[in-house]
Order: C-alpha cells, then sequence, then structure tokens
C-alpha cells in the first residue's frame, strides 16, 4: 500500500500521478477463509479491518454483491455524535466517535470526520426540561454536553428560524461539540484499503446465496461465485438482514423501511453545525462542497425498494423550510434513499445469531454510520473469540427475551 | 443593436428590449431572451467559472444541460442563488452575477489555482489534510467550495401552489414528437395533458426549415390549437422533474423572476415520455475553453433566441444530424470550417476573444468552436419509472427497452431521430401504440475519449473532472461506475451529468477493456432539474405547519386576558393576566386552594366505548379491572403497550351496563381512538363493540378547591352534590337550562372537583354562568401552569413527564392488578420479564431539598452514575415551597434517604419521600 | 405516493394510512404460562419479507382495519380485503 501524505500528494503530483497504487485489490475468491464477512458496508469492511488489527486474522473474506460502500455507508446523511441518554448507548457510540477522532491517521485515509458540533433544539419549556435531562445524562455519562438557551444557538446558526411565525420556536437546546459530520464513501474507501492491505479479501458482485449449516453450525456460505467455508462468519447486511436471516433460519425482530435523504446545491458556507429540530423531525448539515445535507423520518411504509417518495419529501422538506426560511430558494439537487434495519428499540443487534457460528452486527437502522468504527471492533471481537465485549454485551438479541430494550426512540425525538 | 442578432430568426420580441447587468456591466437583451441567449447576443465569452480550478467558462448549451454559466440573480430586491442562465428567462432590470467568482468571471482573482492542478487531481484530498488535523484545513476549504451565496433574505411571498391533478395521457415534451402524440391522443378523445419546460413548446422544431411542409412556428401554433380544439392542455415552463411510486409524476410549473414555482402532484394512466436528446460534448485537449460550445446549442441559440455566436465557426462532429445545424447556421451567414474530430491529435487553446484549434499541424482561430459527440436520449423519468435501457451499437446512445408498464418513450428520446418516423411512432403512441423501433437513417462513427492521449480533456466542466482524473481512479481501481462518479465527483455537478456522464462511462469502459453496456451506468437520481426546496413546502407553512387545536372557549379566555399557549398541541390558557406570570400563577393555585377555581379542561380525551362487550374490551384493555365498575362510577387506571409501558392514563366512566367513556390525555386523543379500533377490529368481535370519539362535541370546565360545591349549587342544578351522595369517582347526568351536562367528580387538582361537561356549542354560557355563580366565593380561572403545580402537590403524574419510555404502572406504585388481576389485558406478560422484575426499576417518589428549586431535569446520581432524574419541580404555592417529583431506582424502597442530584456539573442534596405534598390524608379530595 | 386500496372506501392516497403489522400475528393466551421467548417472539419478531408480503394497515380516515398484499420491492399493490373477511 503506498502511504498518502502531503508529500507523496506532492510527488504524484511532479509525476502524473503514475505512482498511485491499487486503494484495494480485485482479488479471486478462495474456497476457504478463518473469517468470512458477508456485505461490504461500513460495519463489514471495519470488521476486516480491525479483525486483522486488533486479533491479527487475516485470512478474511468480505462478500459483498454490489460495489464497495453501496448500501446504507454510501447514502447516509453523514452524521456522527454520541449524544445518547442511555450509558450503554453512550458508551458505545462514544467509543465509535473516539475511535473516529483518529481514523483518518489509523487508516491513513483522510474521512474528514468533521467535529463541528451537532445542536438538538428544543421548541418549548417541557422540551427545555427533557432537554436538560438528556444533557445532564450525556455528562454523567462522561459524553460532552452543553445546555443552550436559545440566544447561544442563535449565536452559533444564524440562520435558523427565530421569527415570530415559527410554528415551534426555539427555547434552547443540546450542543455536543465533538459531533459532526464525516465523509461516508471515504469512511467504506479507508477501511477496504486498509483491510486490504492487510491482506483481507473484499470480494465485490458476489452475493451471498445461502448460508450453509452443518449441524447446527454454520461452516460457510453459498455465493453466486461459488461455495466458501468459514471458520465463522459474521453478517453486517443491515437492510437484508431479514432475508439473511431467512436464509440461515433464525429470526430477527427487524422491520426494513426505506430512509431518504436530500442534498442541494453548493452554496457558500451558510451553516456551521448539524441541527436537528425533533418536532419538525428534521436535521441538516453542509457538507464540504457545499450542498445542504438533509434528513428526516422514516418513509410509512415497510420497503426494500431502495427509492424515496413523496409524502415523505413534503414533509421533510417543508420542515427544513421552517427551519431556515431564508434557504428555501435554494434548489434541490438530488435525493434518494437507502434501505435501513430497524428494531423495536431503534438500538443495534450485536452478537451470536442463534445458528452457532454466525454473529450478527446489524439493526443499525436510521443510525449506524456514526457506529461504523466500535460496530466493526465489536463484530471483530466477537468473531475472532466467541465472546462478547462489555459495549456490546447489553446489544444481543437476548434483550427482547429478556426485555432490556435500549430505547433511545423516547430521549432523542429521531434517531440518526 | 449587437452583431449576434440576426435578423428574421428567433421568436424573441424585438419590440420589447429589456436592459440588465451581468458582473456589474450593463447589457440589453429582448422579452423572449434568457439570460445567456442575451449575453452571448452581447459577445460576452466568459458567462462563469469552474468549481475547483476556476478555470473561466463559455456557455456550453441553451437548455438545462449546461453546466457553466450558473449565477446569483435579482431583480426588484429578491436575490436567487445559482440560476442557470440557460433557462432563466430575461427580465427587466436583472442584475447577474456568476457565482464562485470574484470579482467577475472575467477576472476572477482565483484562476490561478489552475496552476496547482497536478495536485489537486480526482480525490487528492482523501490523500492529505490528515496532519495534523482535518479541522485545521477545513474552513480554509468550506470557503473556496459551494457555488453561489445565499441571502439572509426571507421571500415571505415566496410560496409555491400546490396542486393534485389527473389525466388520461401526460405527455413529456413539447418537441415535433411530443406536440403530435398529444394532438393524436386528445382527437381520439382522451384527457391529455402536455408539459414543456420552455416558455413556448416545439423544441428543436424552430432549428428545422419546415415540418411538415409548414413553417415551424405555424406548425407549432396549429398542433397547439388542435391540441386545445380537442380538449387538452399544454403547460409551458412546466418540467416533470421525477416519477414516483405507483407513478405519480412531479411537475414544477415555473412562472415569474423571484415568484415560488407551482408543484402539481400529477398521476397518469400513461406517460408519452417526448424529451428529446441532448448532444454531447468532444473529449479532447483544452476542451473546456470558452467558445467551444455544443452545436446543438448553437442552432438553438438562433433558431430561439435569434443568436449567432459567431462569423467564423468551426464544427467537429461525428453524425449524421449534425446536418441540420449546420444548414441553420449557414442560412443565417456563418461561414463554416468542418473539422474532422478523427484526425488525432487536435487540441484547442486560447486566443483574444477567439478559441484556437490546432490540428496536424495547423492552428486556426475560430469565433466558436461547435462540438457535437452524438445525441444521447433524454431517459432520465424512464429509469425513474423504473424501465430498462439497451445499449444501440448504430446510435452509440443508450436506448429505452421494453415498455414499462404506462410509459411508452418517442422520439429523440427513443432515439428516433428522423422527424418523419418520429411523427409517426408519436401518432401511434399517442393513441396508445408502441411501435416497433425503426431502422434508423442516423449514423454516427463512434467517438469516446481515449484513455493515455495526451493534454487536459476535460469530461465534467462544471467539477472539473478530466480525463486523467478517470485514469487515475481506474488504476486505483475505483472501478465501479458509482466509485469512479463519487471518487471523482463525475456527473455530480448541477446538471447532474447531463454532459458529462457517457463520456466518463465510455472512457472507464475503455480503461477497462470493456464496452460501455458492461460497465453501465449510475442511478438516473431525480429530480431531473435543480427545484427549489420551496416547491415542497407550498401553504404547508408556519403556523399550518401542524395547526394548533383550538378550544371552543378560545374568545371566551382571550377575553378574560388568558396568556395562550401550546400545550400538547392544543392552544390553552397557560395562567390569565398580563403581570409577571410567576405570580400570577401563584396566585391562581392559592385561589384554588382556599377558594375555587375554574379551569377549562375540554381538551381531554371523551372516546365512547359501547356494545355488549364493551366491559370485557375495556378490561382487556386497561390494566385495571374495568367490568366490574358499576354504572355511574368513575376508575382511574392505565392503558399499556404490549410492552407493558404506560402507554397513556385517565379515568373511564361506566354510564351504563353497555357504555363507557374513556378519558385520555389531550395530547393521546386520535392514538388512543386508534389502538382502541385496532384491538376492537383484531381479537375482538367488532360486531359487539363500537368506538366513538366525541372529545371534539364537548366542551369541560373543572371546578375544584373548597368552594368548588358551593358554586356548582348555584347553578340550580337537581342533583344532589353533598359528599356522601355523589362521591369523589362517580358520575351524575342531568340537565341545565334545557342543555344536557354529564358531572363527573374526579380531581386532577387534589381538591374536590367536578367536570361539567357540556355540547361544545353551550360551552360559553356554561362558563359565563359558573364565573357568575362563584364571583361571591372569589372564583379564581387558573391556567393549566397552575393546575400543573397543584396535580404535583398532590402526586399525580404527567405522562410523558414523569413517566418516561419504560414506565410500568408497578413503578408508580399500581402493583395490583400485576399481581391480581387474572384474565387477559394488554402488555400483561410483559410485567414479568427480567426487566420488568429488576430491583433497580425507576420508580416515582417525591423529593424535598433544603435549598431550594431541583432543577427539572437534573439526576439522581450515585458513584458516577445515573440512578434516575427529577420530572416535575416547582415552587408550591401551597407549602410555600419546593417540591419535586423523581423517578428514582428502588426509589420506594429508599424513603428518607438522602440523594444526591446532578445539574449541569453542580451537584447537591435532597431527601427522597413519598410522591404526594398535599392532603396526603385525602380528606379534602373526598370532602 | 402510493395509493392502497381501502376495502370499504376505494382507492386513497398512502398518507391515508397507518401500518398495523404483519398478518398473522397470534397473541398468546396470557392467562396460561407464556414462555418469555414465545412471547418476544410475539412483540417483537418479523418476517420482513422481501417480496410478497401480507399486512394489516389501518385506513385511518374510516379507522377499519384491512389486509394489503403487496411486493415490498417493487411497490405493486397486489390485493386487499376486510380483515374478517378473506378472499374466497
Ligand atoms: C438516508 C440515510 C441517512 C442516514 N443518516 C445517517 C446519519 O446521519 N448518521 C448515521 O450514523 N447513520 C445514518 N444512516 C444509517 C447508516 O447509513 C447505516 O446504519 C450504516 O451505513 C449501516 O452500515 P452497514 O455496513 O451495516 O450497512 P450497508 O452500508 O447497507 O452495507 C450492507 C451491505 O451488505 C450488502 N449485502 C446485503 N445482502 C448481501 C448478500 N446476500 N450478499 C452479499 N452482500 C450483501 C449490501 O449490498 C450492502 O453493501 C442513514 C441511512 C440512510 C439510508
Ligand atoms: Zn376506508
Amino acid at each position: 500500500m503506498s502511504r498518502y501524505s502531503a508529500w507523496s500528494v506532492f510527488r504524484e503530483g511532479l509525476r502524473k500521478g503514475k505512482g498511485w497504487g491499487q486503494a484495494w485489490r480485485t482479488p479471486t475468491l478462495k474456497k476457504a477463509y478463518d473469517v468470512v464477512i458477508i456485505g461490504g458496508g461500513g460495519h463489514g469492511l471495519a470488521t476486516a479491518y480491525y479483525l486483522t488489527k486488533n486479533h491479527r486474522i487475516k485470512n478474511v473474506a468480505v462478500i459483498e454483491k454490489g460495489w464497495l460502500g453501496g448500501g446504507n455507508t454510501g447514502r447516509n446523511t453523514t452524521a456522527i455524535r454520541s449524544n445518547y441518554f442511555h450509558p450503554e448507548s453512550a458508551a458505545l457510540y462514544d467509543k465509535s466517535v473516539q475511535l473516529y477522532e483518529g481514523l483518518s491517521r489509523d487508516l491513513n485515509y483522510n474521512v474528514m470526520f468533521s467535529q463541528r458540533g451537532m445542536i438538538v433544539c428544543a421548541h418549548s419549556v417541557p422540551e427545555m426540561e427533557m432537554a436538560a435531562r438528556q444533557c445532564n445524562a450525556m455528562q454523567i455519562n462522561g459524553v460532552d454536553a452543553e445546555l443552550l438557551d436559545a440566544k447561544q444557538i442563535q449565536h452559533l446558526e444564524p440562520a435558523l428560524n427565530f421569527g415570530a411565525s415559527m410554528r415551534y420556536p426555539i427555547h434552547g437546546g443540546v450542543l455536543q461539540k465533538r459531533a459532526g459530520t464525516g465523509r461516508h464513501d471515504a469512511v467504506a474507501w479507508g477501511f477496504a484499503r486498509a483491510a486490504d492491505a492487510a491482506g483481507v479479501d473484499i470480494i465485490q458482485n458476489c452475493e451471498v446465496t445461502d448460508v450453509i449449516i452443518q449441524n447446527g453450525r454454520c461452516t460457510g456460505v453459498n455465493t453466486s461465485l461459488g461455495e466458501i467455508s468459514a471458520g465463522v462468519v459474521g453478517a453486517a447486511v443491515a437492510g437484508h438482514s431479514s432475508v439473511l436471516a431467512d436464509m440461515a433460519g433464525y429470526e430477527l425482530p427487524i422491520t426494513s423501511y426505506v430512509l431518504q435523504a436530500f442534498v442541494s446545491e453548493p452554496i457558500k458556507p451558510v451553516l456551521n453545525a448539524v441541527t436537528l429540530c425533533p418536532p419538525f423531525g428534521t436535521y441538516v448539515s453542509q457538507s464540504d462542497k457545499g450542498g445542504l445535507v438533509i434528513g428526516g423520518g422514516l418513509d410509512r411504509v415497510p420497503s426494500y425498494g431502495q427509492r424515496g417518495n413523496m409524502p415523505m419529501q413534503q414533509t421533510v422538506l417543508s420542515a427544513f423550510c421552517e427551519m431556515y426560511p431564508s434557504l428555501a430558494k435554494v434548489k434541490l439537487l438530488r435525493h434518494w434513499g437507502g434501505i435501513v434495519d430497524v428494531t423495536p428499540d431503534s438500538s443495534p443487534i450485536i452478537g451470536p445469531s442463534g445458528v452457532e457460528g454466525l454473529y450478527l452486527n446489524c439493526g443499525w437502522g436510521t443510525g449506524g454510520f456514526k457506529a461504523i468504527p466500535v460496530g466493526g471492533y465489536l463484530l471483530a471481537h466477537l468473531l475472532a473469540t466467541g465472546n462478547h465485549h462489555d459495549l456490546s454485551r447489553p446489544f444481543g438479541l437476548n434483550r427482547f427475551v429478556s426485555g432490556r430494550l435500549i430505547d433511545e426512540a423516547a430521549s432523542s425525538g429521531i434517531a440518526h | 443593436m449587437s452583431m449576434r442578432r440576426i435578423d428574421n430568426f428567433g421568436l424573441v420580441d424585438r419590440a420589447k428590449p429589456l436592459s440588465f447587468s451581468f458582473d456589474g456591466r450593463r447589457y440589453r437583451g429582448f422579452d423572449g431572451d434568457t439570460v445567456a441567449s442575451a449575453l452571448i447576443a452581447s459577445d460576452v465569452r466568459i458567462l462563469g467559472r469552474s468549481f475547483k480550478y476556476h478555470r473561466p467558462r463559455g456557455l456550453w448549451s441553451a437548455w438545462s444541460d449546461d453546466p457553466n454559466a450558473i449565477m446569483d440573480i435579482s431583480q426588484n430586491g429578491r436575490v436567487l442563488p445559482n440560476c442557470q442562465a440557460s433557462t432563466t428567462y430575461l427580465e427587466d432590470a436583472m442584475s447577474a452575477r456568476a457565482v464562485n467568482a470574484w470579482p467577475s468571471a472575467a477576472r476572477d482573482i482565483k484562476g490561478g489555482l489552475d496552476l496547482f492542478h497536478r495536485w489537486l487531481g480526482a480525490g487528492f484530498y482523501y490523500k492529505t489534510f490528515m496532519w495534523p488535523d482535518w479541522h485545521l484545513f477545513e474552513p480554509a476549504i468550506r470557503k473556496m467550495a459551494g457555488l453561489g451565496s445565499v441571502s439572509q433574505d426571507v421571500l415571505s411571498d415566496y410560496c409555491a401552489d400546490q396542486t393534485f391533478d389527473h389525466c388520461d395521457v401526460l405527455v413529456v415534451g413539447g418537441g415535433a414528437a411530443g406536440l403530435t402524440a398529444a394532438r393524436a391522443a386528445s382527437e381520439d378523445g382522451q384527457n391529455v395533458c402536455l408539459v414543456d419546460d420552455q416558455r413556448l413548446p416545439g423544441g428543436g422544431v424552430y432549428q428545422m426549415q419546415s415540418v411538415d411542409g409548414q413553417d415551424p412556428s405555424d406548425w407549432v401554433a396549429d398542433q397547439c390549437k388542435a391540441i386545445r380544439t380537442a380538449g387538452g392542455r399544454i403547460l409551458n415552463q412546466t418540467t416533470a422533474y421525477g416519477v414516483y411510486d405507483h407513478g405519480l409524476i412531479g411537475l414544477m410549473q415555473t412562472h415569474r423572476f423571484g415568484v415560488a414555482p407551482g408543484l402539481i402532484r400529477m398521476r397518469a394512466d400513461r406517460v408519452v415520455l417526448a424529451t428529446g436528446a441532448l448532444d454531447r460534448p468532444i473529449t479532447f485537449p483544452e476542451n473546456d475553453r470558452p467558445g467551444i460550445m455544443s452545436l446543438a446549442g448553437s442552432a438553438e441559440l438562433l433558431a430561439r433566441y435569434g443568436v449567432l455566436v459567431g462569423q467564423n465557426l468551426a464544427v467537429v462532429a461525428n453524425h449524421s444530424l449534425a446536418e441540420t445545424s449546420i444548414a441553420l447556421l449557414t442560412r443565417a451567414g456563418a461561414e463554416i470550417t468542418r473539422i474532422d474530430p478523427k484526425v488525432r491529435p487536435f487540441k484547442a487553446y486560447k486566443g483574444a476573444r477567439a478559441t484556437g484549434l490546432k490540428q496536424g499541424g495547423h492552428a486556426r482561430l475560430f469565433d466558436a468552436v461547435l462540438t457535437s459527440g452524438g445525441m444521447t436520449p433524454v431517459i432520465h423519468l424512464w429509469r425513474h419509472m423504473g424501465g430498462k435501457l439497451d445499449w444501440c451499437e448504430t446510435r452509440q446512445a443508450f436506448l429505452p427497452a421494453e415498455t414499462p408498464a404506462k410509459m411508452i418513450a418517442i422520439g429523440a428520446a427513443n432515439g428516433t431521430f428522423e422527424i418523419d418516423v418520429a411523427l409517426e411512432e408519436a401518432r401511434c403512441a399517442g393513441i396508445g401504440h408502441a411501435s416497433l423501433r425503426a431502422d434508423t437513417r442516423y449514423h454516427i462513427t463512434a467517438l469516446w475519449p481515449e484513455p493515455a492521449s495526451k493534454g487536459r480533456q476535460w469530461i465534467d466542466f462544471q467539477h472539473d473532472v478530466t480525463l486523467k482524473d478517470i485514469e487515475i481512479a481506474a488504476q486505483e481501481n475505483y472501478v465501479s461506475v458509482e466509485h469512479l462518479k463519487r471518487y471523482t465527483t463525475l456527473g455530480m455537478a448541477s446538471d447532474q451529468g447531463k454532459t458529462s456522464n457517457m463520456a466518463g462511462l465510455a472512457a472507464m469502459a475503455a480503461l477497462q477493456g470493456q464496452s460501455i453496456p458492461e460497465v453501465g451506468t449510475t442511478t438516473f437520481r431525480p429530480p431531473f432539474v435543480p427545484v427549489p426546496l420551496e416547491l415542497y413546502r407550498g401553504p404547508h407553512r408556519e403556523q399550518n405547519w401542524h395547526p394548533l387545536k383550538r378550544l371552543p372557549l378560545e374568545n371566551t379566555h382571550r377575553a378574560m386576558g388568558a396568556a395562550l399557549g401550546e400545550y400538547g398541541g392544543w392552544l390553552r390558557p397557560g395562567w390569565y393576566g398580563d403581570g409577571d406570570p410567576k405570580t400570577q400563577i401563584a396566585a391562581e393555585v392559592r385561589a384554588a386552594r382556599t377558594s375555587v377555581g375554574l379551569f377549562d379542561a375540554s381538551p381531554l380525551g371523551k372516546i365512547d366505548v359501547m356494545g355488549p362487550d364493551a366491559a370485557d374490551f375495556l378490561n382487556f384493555i386497561y390494566y385495571n379491572t374495568i367490568n366490574t365498575m358499576t354504572v355511574g362510577s368513575i376508575r382511574y387506571g392505565f392503558m399499556l403497550t404490549e410492552a407493558g409501558v404506560i402507554y397513556d392514563d385517565g379515568v373511564v366512566t361506566r354510564m351504563a351496563h353497555n357504555h363507557f367513556v374513556v378519558s385520555c390525555s389531550s395530547s393521546h386523543v386520535d392514538g388512543v381512538r386508534m389502538h382502541l379500533e385496532a384491538w376492537r377490529q383484531d381479537g375482538h368481535d367488532p360486531d359487539n363493540i363500537y368506538i366513538h370519539d366525541t372529545t371534539q362535541h364537548w366542551a369541560t370546565a373543572t371546578i375544584t378547591g373548597p368552594k368548588a360545591r358551593h358554586v356548582l349549587n348555584s347553578l340550580g342544578l337537581d342533583i344532589d352534590l353533598d359528599g356522601a351522595v355523589f362521591a369523589h369517582m362517580s358520575l351524575r347526568e342531568t340537565q341545565w337550562q334545557g342543555t344536557h351536562v354529564r358531572i363527573a367528580r374526579v380531581s386532577f387538582s387534589g381538591d374536590t372537583s367536578f367536570e361539567v361537561s357540556i355540547r361544545a356549542s353551550r360551552a360559553a354560557s356554561l362558563w359565563d354562568a359558573l364565573v357568575r355563580a362563584g364571583a361571591p366565593f372569589g372564583l379564581c380561572a387558573i391556567g393549566i401552569e397552575a393546575m400543573s403545580i397543584m396535580r404535583a402537590e398532590k402526586g399525580y403524574i404527567i405522562i410523558g413527564k414523569d413517566t418516561d419510555g419504560e414506565t410500568m404502572p408497578h413503578d408508580l406504585g399500581f402493583a395490583g392488578p400485576r399481581i391480581k388481576k387474572t384474565s387477559a389485558f394488554l402488555g400483561d406478560r410483559s410485567l414479568h420479564t427480567d426487566k420488568a422484575n429488576d430491583k433497580a426499576r425507576r420508580q416515582l417518589v417525591g423529593l424535598i431539598s433544603e435549598n431550594g428549586l431541583l432543577p427539572t431535569g437534573a439526576h439522581i446520581v450515585h458513584a458516577g452514575q445515573s440512578r434516575g432524574y427529577v420530572t416535575s419541580s416547582y415552587d408550591s404555592p401551597t407549602l410555600n415551597g419546593p417540591i419535586a417529583l423523581a423517578l428514582i431506582a428502588n426509589g420506594h424502597a429508599r424513603m428518607g434517604e438522602a440523594v444526591e442530584i446532578w445539574h449541569l456539573g453542580e451537584t447537591q442534596t435532597a431527601e427522597i419521600c413519598a410522591p404526594c405534598f398535599f392532603d396526603i390524608k385525602g380528606e379534602q379530595l373526598h370532602a | 405516493m402510493q395509493i392502497f386500496p381501502c376495502p370499504f372506501c376505494g382507492e386513497r392516497n398512502e398518507t391515508e394510512f397507518h401500518f398495523a403489522g404483519e398478518l398473522g400475528k397470534i397473541r398468546p393466551d396470557t392467562t396460561a404460562d407464556v414462555e418469555a421467548d414465545a412471547w418476544a417472539r410475539y412483540l417483537y419478531t418479523q418476517r420482513n419479507e422481501k417480496g410478497h408480503v401480507r399486512e394489516v394497515w389501518m385506513h385511518i380516515p374510516c379507522a377499519e382495519l384491512f389486509v394489503l398484499e403487496r411486493d415490498s420491492v417493487t411497490m405493486d399493490v397486489l390485493g386487499s380485503h376486510p380483515l374478517r373477511k378473506p378472499p374466497k
């Protein structure tokens, strides 16, 4: 792997880029691997990377049915945050933010983690009280948080609507300064490149069509390119988790929905932070390129359609215009949808699948981009050791039996 | 007048000159011009700058595929960002500024960036700026990026009209094919709507000498007339920008500058796609120079706007359709030099107000170089609809494959470039027949980017993606089209790849040794053209975004000086009077506690549940036992979710053996109604249960306090209000002045209270009567703030405030049914999971503190961990001191314990007590 | 905007409908002992099929539940019938 640096960019500029090597290979599929990871999204690729880095396991394949990073990892609105209420969630997501903080250098790939801060606004006196509850929870959980009043928010984000006609006047909110955005493709590519360099085979355009189970144990997978045997298998297929479960014969509490994203034409900087207004169900940030990146709630119909529909477009974009009325004249450039894997408590599922030798990382729903590093870290731990890391233990499937759901929805409006 | 304007060409109205400015200089144009055509007519060559290298950019085309001339335009005090000059119609006194260029497009100070291009190639930013930290570089990079700037003005009347519409046949595109299809369809008796995005339909027909033997303008006028006569509609300046589920088509109708466009949500039984084809660029060194533009674009400038881009023109084209354009330009007096694109190398270079072209050792200067690399059918909507594409080797283009349900592509959009064939195809499509694609007379020599050839060759003009960038991407194995697009930003400019995608794909195909169809296309994501965000908003704005519910007594409250505010989606009196709210509220509490308060409780839900199975049904719905209630009695209870969590609380009244009224929280009425309906129909016999929400039919006045009974007595009702007869938690029905009233003896304040409900239309009379009757007793109208304090004094909860998404009834001290109730009820099994049995469950308690008011939202901490939080906290006017409710882990067993309270970094202590501070024995409540 | 057929009111925009769950959930008899995992399966497990699905929806204006059959990939509607009256 040729190292990236200011110097290498300079040198390659002089020689017209002749020295740039492949970011990852196009390897031929082997018959057997120690670990097979299904799904070449961020979580699958990060799992491969941390297997090599933390556990020295290198005989690994990542099997991706399309192009790597082409699922939700390449479709999300890139918000990264750990402003969670429950200690279990805070520990999980803050570990992820910490990993993100060093990720560009760790991977030698600039993932552009931009800690520009995230504001969750509060729009009434009761919401302010909830904001205080949230802010205190975060502080106690060891996550940075500040409770702001309306003036402070206006100072941070002057384009927000403080006008008299605002349906939900802003009273204040919670700021997490360490939150922000990252470049989604770069996260997938950076993990892919680093995993590949460590010897992982990333197989694109190869679909897992069946899971091989012998004596109750998963021993490999069938793919569109042939059979592969595996010591252990990890599944990180997001919106297609139920399809995989159906192949392997375990059950999941997951419903797939479309979540849409919207991006405007590039404009000169007008927004500083990532801002969420819960009663509008809408949040926005401005990309480095200048586009307004807007997201909101789920489409109302369960779907594998990977495209969005007009009612939610109207809900989200009209909400955006309410939040930033001066930006209503900006033009929408593109919109799209991803298939997200929604669990009853909006928390992920990490742990054994019920089929021996097959481990899960799924259920991230609308908010797993921020968790890519930690999701990979924890699935790698499971695959390598067969045991939960302390951070992932609360997130196993057994929580649905014990009733120990980790429901953030109640405390955060919407969870992205 | 301008040297570029040619007499007898174009459709602009030369009797209506308009003046405008660009980058600070004044120009003139005509009504009917676009900003771009007027600038070209005025001989302006540089209309913009590229995004990354700030290279000068001329106009590429005369339609929505132009990626270069993007401007911030103001007129009449309205500034709109990122306007495409080629599709913005000129209006008088417009002032345009090229985006991302300063002081002007012609003399942009950042032009020098181009010198560093070798270091700024594809994906360079992924490889650097990591040390010491991305945050050091990001602000500067953000400032460099972005196109236009947005003014902070809020245009208050910038409001999109939104409508639904329907037709039998929607024809998209008003060119020769579209007009013909629309005419055939409407004459066939179908309800037709034709949309075309320009001011005048006709598409490219004005470039032709004649259509069907007629002058093009006359022909267009005839078709339009025929369509209208047959009952069809023609919507000009209307763009079909996206197709959504079940064939819904988004149409954007644009108006004058500064006016918000309208949204038409169109449903059509059939769609005829007649969107034409785009002329694609040719990839050669320095092909981005100003003066190099699309041949079809230049012909369109001439045909529609009477503008000839130059006298001395070079044409570089590889296909037979170029001849039509060349003929047109020649008729207008241009001298054309044909350049054979196959003879390589050739490259462009910069001349003074001219564009140079070098080929085979010859260097020549031209006013403009017109290129045409072949026609690309516009099939975006086809793809939105789920239609497939086939690669056509003859035409070197992707064409619509087998027809998806409900959509037929015709004319150039279908690869039918010959007008006679297209018209026939259109007539068939109009009456609902797809015709087999005929053999084409069109011929084209494949001409695609040649990897490894020399020079800087632009693929994406706006984003500065060159052939070299694509080579680097391939070398680095970003070979899937989506990786290529994302890594290089190819096709992500504001034209969404209309000019660049085909060349980019072809380059990748060549680099990979694959064919173009093997490489495939990227997804065609809507919208087809950028649409203002306002399009989606419309009148659904401001206070109408989610309108408040209003009380029948709103005017009465206003007259009494109520401070109205939003509470749970209702506009309600928070308190009365305009003094200091805290003082007012405290006074209301004191009045209600010492004499009598009058409270508008109308938003409380009132859902009738009736029928032979009503009792058993509610017994299943409620945590509490309902079927043993006696007629006329009232019971407080919880509705749980199946997960055992409290969903709502409230009282149930048994009106009759088969009739109950469910009173739910005011913000939960719709949800509870659906919840009841769902369980009624699924799991019960719906014929034996009937549910009816009557919340809006009733108004409810609550009279509360020691003197409540006195006030009610003086209304002269014929019921005995004596506490011994009319006990707490029971109901009476009677008449008041001839109107039926329900009087419920229930209490949220903790004092003796009566809720009097009456038909909403009679609410004001009742309220006034109560105010009059109460006057001698010192009756005071109280708002919801006072009521919230009083209920907290008593320890009554508000769902969602004093409970959270995990609270179960036993956490609130209502453990009975969990253990004793034997019949099934919603959520029952969930009350016995590990979690439900956990010792550390958060339970409702009171808190007292020596140090004043505890902040709501403060946490109870122990050993650095949260053990719960303060849910309600008030300065109690009744107790003359602070009170608080809290959910605390294992709280019920910890009465009297001191706990540490954390709020925003500061800590204090408080003591756990029972969650009741007022009338602990219930004497006042039951009095 | 999808169009769903309410068996009682006819075709209406999707915004008038509420997804009530997958068809075929049967509530365990909670007056008898219910194993924790059987209860969890009833509460949370979803088939979440890709392709042909059978679901229970409510048409909010008329508040009637009905069975909707549709394709979760193409979004094609395949049919609908009242909850209590399966088609013959
Ligand atoms: C519009 C939108 C906005 C979002 N915004 C945010 C946000 O702001 N912040 C945030 O944190 N999260 C956000 N998310 C969520 C986030 O994108 C996802 O949770 C995250 O990317 C999931 O990563 P993944 O690797 O698990 O899944 P994916 O990236 O979807 O990867 C799964 C991969 O598995 C592959 N696969 C599936 N089945 C098979 C098979 N049988 N064989 C082989 N391969 C298979 C798929 O092709 C896919 O590439 C958003 C999501 C969407 C859709
Ligand atoms: Zn209906």
